[in-house]
């Protein structure tokens, strides 16, 4: 029963290497595709199920003992993850039937979507560090090839900067691991934890945590490394935006998140603090260069890094309702901007532009696009009954409870930015006469548009009305996180 | 010989690092092959050098090399190979498409 930690990363990637063999039969391709994703979100949801009931799902792969061999450890934190990305892809998979061109389908597009998942689930599931790097690896050259196909000059340009720049923190990744072996011996997380608990988190500890809170602070777009995401992300098609957007900055948010709370808690005073500063300055200085945009998917890749500030602040508060917070955030922010992007990618076909100040009057000439786009914008802003507002209303209230009304004010006056930014596109693009006439975009159906976004509409509203029993679930995933030795018991035996 | 290896991959990331700076697409290729070596010098290093003994434990063994960064070193290298084999062919095409290859040049500009 253990063996289905396995299935979110075996899935995806027997999937796409069968599919590299058939890139001239798009149909094939679709039909093929669509199955395996909707057999991957089962497997998530039965490893979600029973992770609950069970506990912790550990496998050693090859039969090697833990610590010596690698281990695939899947605990609420990692599965709730690993759920999260299979929705996201199943979503975006539609999505991308809808919107992907000829080209990119006969180029490998659909294998190395499933690449990225492989990479992705991966991540969320290893007991390795040096496993985390192979996957880590494997997801960046899927999401280096999605975004660079087309080979537009724009593309070329920025993908060359994407990808340099996660080279280079892949290596400093590989040095972080070396000062931490030379430590403690050992890659295995739960070990390392173990073994630093026993020598201490010394000067030299704090170097390594350090060095590795660079290096997922470059994959996760924490200030001051986030440079490297808004162009890179605007290349690439809405629905790989969608899922670039949505998923792959959690990836360096959740291995912050893993190391912080399993490895490197004995010197709170120093690592939180420093997550702290971080964490305010990555969402002032996201969302203010949010508001001064006026491009719709722009806007939107400001947000991600305003987004990931109020992650990476539940972690810095570091008490158990923060910490819930964070990941309400987190399953919320995967939600609200995945279906964000998607609509930014439906206004584009339909207009033809993403310039805010060449569109108007969507709202006439298309009400199911504008509402359905309305309930994400003030679910992210955080207005109640939406999933955003309890995913802020849990940091505010923890923040206050610690009494670190810094970082509580600062939160609540991004709040109002990020209301204020998404009200700019509201306008803009849905308020006024319409400047499109009718022949312009009938040719267009929105229904099969809109049909992958309904999911996460639906999904952001039940996280809101339903906020109690989620919270519950998300409570306990904080607890086991903060405990690390039902994490290191799972892992090593008693 | 810990200290003289630790120097050395020291070097080689100072080079690395002045490679990175430049402004030429290449000399930046040039420079993540760099860095990959450095690094991988690092992880032998910091794990401890041990002479003569090859990395295998039998039952009667008295001493061994640690084979485990050497399996990590090895991974990382087919990893760093493969990444730079599609950086330089992604800055071949970045070359033809732009025409140049200085970063200066190739910074962009707000309205595209």
């Amino acid at each position: 029963m253990n063996n289905i930690v396995l299935l979110p990363v075996l899935i995806p990637f027997i999937a796409g290497a069968v599919l590299i063999l058939f890139r001239h039969f798009p149909k094939l391709q679709r039909i093929s595709s669509a199955v395996v994703m909707l057999v991957m979100l089962a497997a998530s949801v039965l490893l979600v199920y029973s992770v609950y009931q069970d506990g912790i799902l550990t496998v050693e792969l090859g039969n090697w003992p833990a610590p010596f061999g690698i281990v695939l450890v899947g605990d609420l934190f990692a599965s709730l993850m690993v759920l999260l990305s299979s929705i996201t892809g199943v979503t975006c998979l539609f999505f991308a039937f809808q919107t992907i061109t000829k080209e990119r389908e006969k180029y490998f597009f659909y294998p190395f979507y499933f690449f990225l998942l492989t990479g992705v689930n991966g991540s969320f599931l290893t007991g390795d560090l040096f496993n985390l790097f192979v996957f880590f690896e494997v997801m960046l050259i899927s999401s280096f090839i999605l975004i660079v196909t087309g080979g537009t000059k724009f593309q070329l340009r920025e993908s060359y900067k994407y990808v340099v720049i996660n080279i280079f923190a892949s290596m400093m990744f590989l040095a972080a691991l070396a000062y931490i072996y030379g430590l403690t011996g050992t890659l295995n997380l739960a070990h390392i934890a173990q073994q630093i608990e026993e020598i201490g988190q010394t000067g030299v500890v704090n170097t390594a945590a350090i060095m590795l809170l660079i290096v997922f602070g470059i994959k996760g777009a924490l200030f001051p490394l986030y440079f490297w995401l808004p162009q890179s992300y605007y290349g690439p098609p809405a629905a790989i935006a969608a899922l670039f957007g949505g998923l792959l900055t959690k990836v360096g948010v959740y291995a912050i998140f893993r190391t912080f709370t399993l490895i490197f808690v004995h010197d709170i005073s120093f690592t939180h603090t420093v997550l702290l500063v971080l964490a305010a300055l990555t969402m002032v200085l996201g969302v203010l260069a949010a508001v001064a945009q006026f491009n719709f998917k722009m806007i939107l890749t400001y947000h991600i890094i305003s987004q990931i500030g109020y992650m990476i602040m539940g972690l810095a508060i570091f008490t158990p309702l923060a910490v819930a917070g964070a990941i309400y955030h987190i399953a919320h922010n995967v939600v609200v901007k995945s279906a964000l992007f998607m609509f930014a990618g439906a206004t584009q076909k339909i207009t033809g532009t993403n310039n805010l100040k060449e569109m108007s009057g969507l709202l006439k000439t298309h009400p199911a696009l504008a509402w359905l786009f309305f309930i994400s914008a003030v679910s992210i802003a955080g207005i109640p009954p939406l999933s955003g507002f309890f995913s802020k209303f849990a940091l505010v209230l923890s923040g206050l409870e610690a009494e670190m009304y810094v970082i509580v004010a600062v939160a609540l006056i991004v709040g109002v930015f990020t209301l204020f930014s998404m009200m700019k596109i509201f306008i803009y693009v849905f308020w006024g006469s319409p400047s499109l006439q009718r022949s312009d975009y009938s040719h267009i159906k929105l229904a099969p548009l809109l049909m992958p976004i309904v999911p996460f509409i639906v999904l952001t509203i039940a996280m809101g009305l339903f906020a109690e029993p989620v919270f519950t679930f998300i409570q306990l995933t904080a607890d086991q996180i903060l405990d690390p030795s039902i994490y290191i018991d799972a892992v090593l035996g008693e | 010989m810990e200290i003289l290896m630790i120097f050395t991959s020291g070097i080689i990331i100072a080079v690395a690092t002045y490679l990175f700076m430049t402004r030429s697409l290449l000399r930046v290729a040039f420079g993540v092959v760099m860095l990959s070596h450095g690094v991988h010098l690092l992880i032998l290093t910091l794990s401890g050098l041990e002479t003569g003994a090859p990395p295998l434990l039998t039952e009667n063994a008295e001493a061994y090399t640690d084979p485990l960064p050497q399996a990590v070193i090895l991974t990382a290298i087919v990893i760093s190979f493969g990444v730079t084999a599609f950086l330089l062919v992604l800055a071949y095409r970045t070359y033809k498409e732009h025409g140049t290859e200085d970063l200066e040049e190739l910074r962009g500009n707000a309205d595209e």
